[in-house]
């Protein structure tokens, strides 16, 4: 989606912005509601601010972006062999398809209050919500991806002597990279938002949505929405420059074209 | 051996993790309450089924689904195509929707629960708004995609506003606007079943699992969340491919 920088653009985004946030002050300094269910601004804003400075903020995004990005390695060390056996060998795929297809239409969050039961409120119950949401994505991406390279590199690597493990490494990782690098991302947005779930109902110590379900307790909708902007802002920084920074490194150099649109 | 086998090797699987479950649950030291075996998460299912819970539920859920989703096919549609068909339309929406895309719905859910109240009408916008960004963004590259030469090639044999949308616009986008309702509804379907456990609304599968909790009523939860993945299943094969085949393979869009 890459356009022509336009002034024009620029200008009717910051007109649409703006008249999104005038409706709300609006809104918020009408008295329709009482001011702590609809927070102008400036008292959004000094929201913001506190707990920037006192760190907050940060010290809980950490939390939650360390669930996610433990959940992620987990799930990736799982789905990396999985998805491979299942591409290269055919009974693997037989063996592994009806778990795979039971266990996808679940939602991972319908799973919380098992896992509460089982493993007690905090970071395992969490941690396995980031794990399952993100364990299919990768799975069906490296099956894909290994499945759809291309059998003459193969044939072609093979016939020039290389042994499994050159096989893998060169041939068989790099072919499939491009889905990979795309179920990543996916499994990255699934992460996200399992772990916003698991974080209101499953409530570790720390994290953003355990501040987003404490704000409730104590109806502080300004806290609320600090934190929605919290996330939205992370969200979006992962997705412009972590996952397209880490499209260029590897599949664009390696000159493989991008997977498909996700 | 191979066709065998390929019948085989799946069924093995199911008998192995149903035998590991088993196992676990007979002989795992587990309480009994936390790991049921097999035949009293059967039995719960058909209690559950027999006395209507698990019906009424089920029922109460897919309305749930139907009414946000509804919503989120009307705002996703309508705003994705005005996007696509108007720069300024484009220009000034784009940035908040992108800002808000990647806002895990379910965050929203307590906000929700302050201006809304508890109960269906706050689950339903929800599900609702969560599930358009997905259709909207979808919509909008659909729409977008659409080849110049087709619209001005109509514009040229003088078709109207009206008929440039109905005749080309709409059934070109199309396949893009069917992935977009496709991932909508998936989404709508996993926020949909843990924003049941955040509103307490009246009934629901979301709601059944959460409040088995409370009775340490392991059973009842892991028979809810067979009904919910039958649902998904069910839902993505005959739901979806029915849509798909009636516009899509019949307008000629993709091959059957």
């Amino acid at each position: 989606m890459t356009k022509r920088f336009s002034w024009v653009a620029v200008a009717r985004g910051a007109v649409g912005a703006l008249v999104v946030l005038a409706v709300w002050q609006a809104f918020a300094r009408s008295g329709m509601f009482s001011t702590a269910m609809t927070p102008p601004l400036e008292s959004v804003g000094r929201v913001i601010w506190r707990m920037l400075a006192d760190g907050t903020f940060v010290e809980n995004a950490l939390a939650t972006l360390a669930r996610v990005f433990i959940g992620l390695a987990i799930s990736f060390a799982l789905a990396v062999p999985i998805g491979v056996l299942m591409a290269r060998y055919w009974a693997a795929e037989r063996i592994f398809q009806p778990v795979l297809s039971a266990l996808l239409p679940i939602p991972s969050l319908a799973w919380v209050p098992l896992f509460i039961l089982w493993f007690g409120i905090g970071n395992v119950a969490t941690l396995l919500v980031v794990v399952y949401a993100s364990l299919f994505p990768l799975v069906y991406s490296v099956w894909t991806g290994v499945r759809t390279v291309n059998p003459l590199w193969v044939r072609a690597a093979t016939v020039m002597g290389a042994d499994e493990g050159v096989l893998f490494r060169k041939v068989i990782w790099p072919g499939a990279l491009p889905y990979i690098i795309t179920g990543l991302r996916l499994a990255f947005g699934r992460a996200w938002i399992g772990v916003i779930g698991g974080e209101l109902l499953a409530s570790p110590k720390l994290g953003l949505g355990e501040i987003i379900f404490n704000a409730a307790e104590f109806l502080d909708a300004g806290v609320m929405l600090a934190t929605l902007v919290g996330i939205g802002v992370i969200g979006v920084l992962f997705e412009r420059f972590v996952f397209q920074a880490l499209e260029r490194l590897t599949v664009r150099r390696w000159g493989m074209v991008a997977g498909p649109a996700a | 051996m191979r066709r065998a086998l390929s019948i085989v090797l799946p069924l093995a699987t199911c008998a192995v993790v149903a035998a590991a479950w088993e196992l676990l649950a007979l002989y795992g030291g587990f309480p009994p309450k936390l790991v049921p075996g097999l035949g009293t998460i059967g039995q719960a299912f058909v209690r559950l089924s027999a006395n209507g819970v698990l019906l009424a539920a089920t029922v109460a859920t897919l309305y749930r689904l139907a009414a946000g989703f509804a919503l989120a096919v009307v705002i996703g549609v309508v705003l994705g195509i005005a996007m696509g068909r108007r720069q300024w339309v484009e220009d000034t929406c784009l940035p908040i929707v992108s800002f808000l895309y990647p806002i895990p719905g379910l965050a929203y859910a307590p906000l929700f629960v302050l201006w809304f109240g508890l109960g269906d009408v706050p689950t339903i916008l929800l599900v609702g708004v969560a599930s358009s960004f997905t259709i909207i963004i979808n919509t909008w590259r659909g729409v977008k995609s659409v080849k110049p030469v087709w619209l001005r090639s109509a514009e040229v044999m003088g078709a109207r506003d009206r008929d440039m949308f109905r005749r080309i616009v709409l059934p070109a986008s199309l396949p893009y606007i069917m992935i977009g309702l496709r991932l909508g509804l998936a989404q709508a379907w996993r926020i949909l079943i843990a924003v049941e456990m955040l509103m307490s609304v009246q009934r629901g599968l979301g709601w059944l699992i959460f409040g088995a909790q409370t009775f340490l009523n392991t059973d009842v939860m892991l028979a809810t969340i067979a009904v919910i993945a039958a649902l998904g299943v069910l839902l993505e094969r005959q739901v979806f491919t029915r849509i798909e085949r009636y516009t899509l393979v019949r307008w000629g869009m993709v091959a059957a």
